[in-house]
């Protein structure tokens, strides 16, 4: 075990959970994830909203430290940011006040660099990142696109060994994420980087097979490694090769395979509040079961396929689909959706049948629903403050998902008309206004 | 400043300067000779400050505007300090923002002009016999006009930096300096600046309070429009008083183009936004030495000396790594920590309870209680009644671009203006036409104050939606469902702003507007300002504490019962977007 032997990056049965204020460790984010980047290749975490995977990134870029497990950087423990390590932001987090030039020569200035070399390394990395002409534009008066640019000429300036991406795209147009994914494929694959390895955060499993040489799915609540895939195909990869399509859905298959177990722990009385309730509008649930039933689907969808259409990345498709199953509205199998009969019928009715039978199936299903139901039935005044829930909310999850959860639940509550919520005096009741 | 990475890519193909170079440097030029002339007056040993022969030329006037005008600067240049230091450290440090946040909402409702009294013989004290000591109590109590809401901007805006651009800077390892200089400080800037140009505003009333300050036998004077002011009043020369007026005026507007505007114009790249907004800030000033030549070559070097320092890799020491020491260790020092805060504050309050009570009676208490009640009155029925007047007023303006473009600059301004430079005009209207001065004193207390309500609910009502504005005309929505529906909730938010503002100024300005002089005539009004501003003239200490601490403690709950409520309820239910 020489150090010469050690890889690029290791992650050794890392665990992360939820800071309470109190001090105490909350419920688990991550999940014993132990992974490794070697040398020249492209690792892209795969998962969606809620896995952890940001806090992984943040793990192994030393901007956060896990409770439990270590980060070896070439054999050598994490303990901080390291040098050798840059990161690219989802929402690109340049300087407005910085020019172009003056946001890629930051990091190079801060170490101490003179400002001679500085300007002439940050001039070339822009030169690289195809920025020229822009050096002295400031952020706000440039696109997107060119903003995400400056993001990776920043990391690619300090000339690091790994290059660390959190969802880079995602912010970006369609045609504009493209340009960028295969401007930065291209620039990898002619070697013209300065950097050994990527490793990329994605909720987007197309971008993923496009990308990278090995893909890690992530599971959620708590984000646990799933599976591992390897992806041999060569660059520049196309989309509609039909090996690229059998990858997308054998992932979609795995992804909604993955999504069973929680489920089934929500029927075990008690277990089932700790379950993180996704914001999904009432709209998109009826919309998404008036897609499926109607044709060409006729009440069963391969998700890819159905993701295409309606133009929705899995981040967006998931929670939805995931909530018709939890509401029996419709199945989810080896990356297909079937309306169940109830999702059928739903399809079918008018406005008032339809918020009856979603009441019902809300009050059967969902056991946060059901409790808030029940606790109000129980008092005479028929009223109950929002925090009681939340704090209960609170044992499972982290604040901001009890909060999202309990959104979630008041507004299905509302649209099911099982109970009413004044959002002033933050009370649930039972009457509605006349 | 610091920033400007800008390359001087121009720079190679014409080297002579420009016109613009010569009139900028005109400009440089005339502003550092003044206050050099200025600053001789300040630092020069003159002979004690109650012997200072003050003249009431008019020609006197220009150089008593730039010593006021120093004084404000010096002032505005120590809040500066105070709040890069006190805001950061309270920022920082979660044990020093115990007391630090608390505290500065505590001063922030004290009203500074009743301390007067002791900063003044504090300062005395402190330079015995040189104007330097005159000229820092002048300062002080600027400055304490001045400090307290940019620290708490300041505070508050270092809460709140984007997590992304944090996680920018430690990734590449800035440290706590370099962090500060390039990221806290410029995106704390916009809102620093816009609390410095408010404070600015403020800080002329208490410039003009503060310069001829008579407490006990000491008397004060201090060459400056204040003092002018005063000698005015003394020898009933209501065309000086009229000449102080334009005076201050013409300042408040120099300073505003010469100053303000192109440091609100060099701001505006410091705000956080995604794309480049409708509204620049304009300001002629910018624009000429954005167009020098020669001028900008030459600050490119002590740019690039500023950027240099902004870049030293120093930690700060209370910045450093927060040490994962063991949770019991902290817990006690926490308990230490409460008990000695603790402890300072009962024995303080304990303090100034004996001060009081060794000079005070029971029936002395009752009265100034009584009085205190009065001045709330006023407060509250004045701040009603410029509400019903500048409420409609500002709506009718707001909902009409082309008038508000001219109006919101000129309700800027009156805001800015220090009322209590007019109150002499008002109080020869009030001996001349024997008005009763318990109702038209009140007058004076909402006049510098009413401007905050009339241009905020202006800003509010511009910037009311167009499609609600449709959506009204569309259901014939008019009369009183109108505006109980419809504007007065868009505008609340913005009015409850201004009110605020109004609210507390008020308070200070009771002090000077319950209680005044035209010669030897004194007129007063039943109030707590009265009573302190009375208690300061004779040099009455224990009834100044006893007058300032109820005056505090009932703008305190004021405050936190009425005005906090309304906000939370404003944040609830009435924010827009």
């Amino acid at each position: 075990m020489s150090a010469t032997k050690a890889p690029l990056l290791e992650l050794r049965n890392v665990f992360q959970a939820y800071g309470r204020s109190s001090g105490e460790k909350g419920p688990l984010v991550l999940d014993d994830i132990s992974l490794r980047l070697d040398d020249g290749e492209i690792v892209g975490l795969l998962g969606r909203s809620g896995c952890g995977k940001s806090s992984l990134l943040r793990i192994v870029s030393g901007l956060a430290r896990p409770t439990g497990g270590d980060v070896l950087y070439r054999g050598e423990k994490v303990a901080g940011p390291v040098d050798g390590v840059a990161m690219v932001f989802q929402s690109f987090a340049l300087f407005p006040w910085l020019s172009v030039l003056a946001n890629v020569e930051l990091g190079l200035r801060a170490k101490g660099v003179r400002e001679a070399d500085a300007r002439r390394r940050a001039l070339k990395a822009i030169d690289i990142i195809g920025l020229d002409g822009f050096e002295n534009a400031f952020p706000k008066e440039i696109s997107g696109g060119m903003r995400q640019r400056v993001g990776f000429a920043r990391a690619l300036v300090v000339a690091p060994n790994i290059l660390l991406m959190d969802e880079p795209f995602s912010a970006l147009d369609v045609l504009t994420a493209e340009t960028l994914r295969t401007d930065l494929l291209d620039l990898w694959v002619e070697g013209r980087m300065p950097i050994k390895s990527i490793l990329m955060v994605t909720h987007n499993i197309e971008e993923a097979v496009l990308m990278c040489d090995r893909i890690v799915v992530l599971s959620s609540n708590p984000g646990r490694i799933a599976a591992e895939i390897r992806v041999t195909l060569a660059h520049p990869r196309n989309r509609l090769d039909p090996e690229f399509r059998q990858l997308v859905d054998q992932i979609y298959a795995l992804m909604t395979r993955r999504a069973e177990p929680p489920k089934r722990e929500g029927t075990f009385p008690g277990l089932g509040l700790g379950m993180a309730l996704p914001t999904v509008s009432t709209n998109t649930l009826a919309g998404m079961i008036e897609e499926v039933a109607a044709p060409p689907y006729d009440g069963k969808a391969d998700l890819p396929a159905l993701a295409d259409s309606l133009q929705l990345e899995i981040d967006d498709l998931f929670p939805v689909a995931e909530t018709l199953q939890l509401l029996r509205f419709a199945e989810l199998a080896e990356g297909d959706i079937k309306l169940t009969t109830a999702g059928k019928r739903f399809a079918e009715m008018d406005v008032d049948q339809r918020k009856k039978l979603f009441g019902d199936h809300l009050l059967a299903y969902v056991p946060l629903a059901q409790r808030i139901r029940r606790v109000l039935d129980e008092r005479p005044s028929h009223y109950a403050p929002a925090t009681r829930f939340r704090e209960e909310l609170e044992d499972y999850m982290s604040e901001d998902y009890a909060e999202m959860t309990l959104r979630s639940v008041t507004t299905w509550g509302r649209y099911g008309e099982i109970f009413a919520y004044d959002e002033g005096a933050q009370t649930f009741s039972l009457e509605n206004p006349q | 400043m610091l920033n400007n990475f800008v390359a001087l890519t121009s720079l190679g193909r014409r080297t002579l300067p420009n016109l613009w170079d010569i009139v900028a440097l005109a400009l440089v030029l005339g502003v550092f000779a003044l206050a050099a002339f200025g600053w001789r007056g300040m630092a020069l040993p003159l002979e004690a400050p109650e012997t200072a022969q003050l003249s009431l030329d008019y020609s006197a006037l220009p150089y008593y505007g730039l010593r006021t005008t120093l004084r404000m600067f010096a002032a505005i240049g120590f809040s500066l300090l105070f709040t890069l230091v006190y805001a950061t450290l309270a920022a920082k440090s979660r044990r020093a923002e115990m007391i630090l946040v608390p505290l500065l909402d505590v001063l922030q409702s004290v009203p500074v002009l009743g301390f007067l009294s002791f900063t003044v013989t504090f300062f005395l004290g402190l330079f015995p016999g040189s104007t330097l000591g005159a000229e820092g109590a002048a300062i002080f109590a600027i400055f304490t006009s001045q400090a307290w809401n940019m620290a708490f901007s300041f505070h508050q805006s270092l809460r709140t930096v984007p997590r992304d651009l944090d996680e920018v800077a430690k990734s590449f390892g800035l440290t706590a300096w370099q962090k500060f200089w390039q990221l806290e400080a410029p995106f704390a800037m916009p809102g620093l600046i816009w609390n410095m140009m408010m404070s600015m505003s403020g800080g002329w009333f208490f410039v003009v309070a503060s310069e001829a300050i008579t407490v006990g036998d000491v008397n004060v004077r201090l060459p400056g429009v204040g003092s002018y002011l005063a000698l005015a009043i003394e020898s009933k020369r209501i065309d000086c008083v009229v000449a102080a007026v334009v005076a201050v005026a013409l300042i408040i507007l120099a300073y505003d183009q010469l100053l303000f505007r192109p440091i609100v114009a060099f701001s505006g790249k410091f705000r956080v936004e995604l794309s480049a907004s409708q509204d620049e800030a304009e300001s002629w000033v910018r624009d000429l030495f954005v167009r020098t030549r020669w001028l900008r070559v030459a600050a490119s070097w002590p740019a690039s000396l500023l950027r240099r320092a902004s870049l030293w890799k120093m930690a700060l020491p209370f910045a450093a790594p927060r040490l994962p020491q063991s949770r019991r260790a902290s817990v006690l020092f926490d308990i230490v920590w409460f008990a000695a805060i603790g402890a300072v504050f009962f024995y303080s309050l304990y303090l100034v309870f004996e001060f009081v009570r060794s000079a005070v009676s029971l029936d002395e208490l009752r009265h100034a209680l009584l009085l205190t009640f009065y001045t709330l009155i006023r407060v509250v029925v004045l701040i009603a009644l410029a509400t019903l007047i500048w409420v409609p007023i500002g709506v009718w303006v707001g909902l009409r671009p082309r008038i508000a473009e001219k109006i919101q600059p000129l309700a800027q301004f009156l805001a800015a203006f220090p009322a209590n430079v007019l109150f002499p005009i008002a109080v020869v209207g009030i001996l001349t036409f024997r008005l009763d001065p318990d109702i038209w004193l009140s007058l004076l207390i909402i006049f510098g104050t009413q401007w905050y309500i009339l241009f905020n609910v202006i800003a509010g009502a511009s910037a009311f939606p167009n499609d609600l504005r449709e959506v009204s005309a569309n259901f014939r929505i008019r009369g009183f469902t109108w505006w109980k529906n419809v504007i007065l909730p868009a505008i609340f938010p913005y009015y409850v702003t201004g009110a605020l503002t109004a609210s507390g100024g008020s308070w200070n300005a009771s002090i000077v507007a319950e209680y005044v002089k035209w010669g030897d005539d004194t007129i007063e009004a039943q109030g707590i300002g009265a009573y302190i501003a009375a208690a300061t003239a004779a040099g009455d200490y224990p009834k100044i504490v006893l007058g300032v601490s109820l005056m505090s403690v009932v703008v305190i709950l004021f405050n936190r019962l009425f005005w906090r409520q309304l906000f939370g309820f404003v944040e609830r239910r009435l924010r827009l977007s």
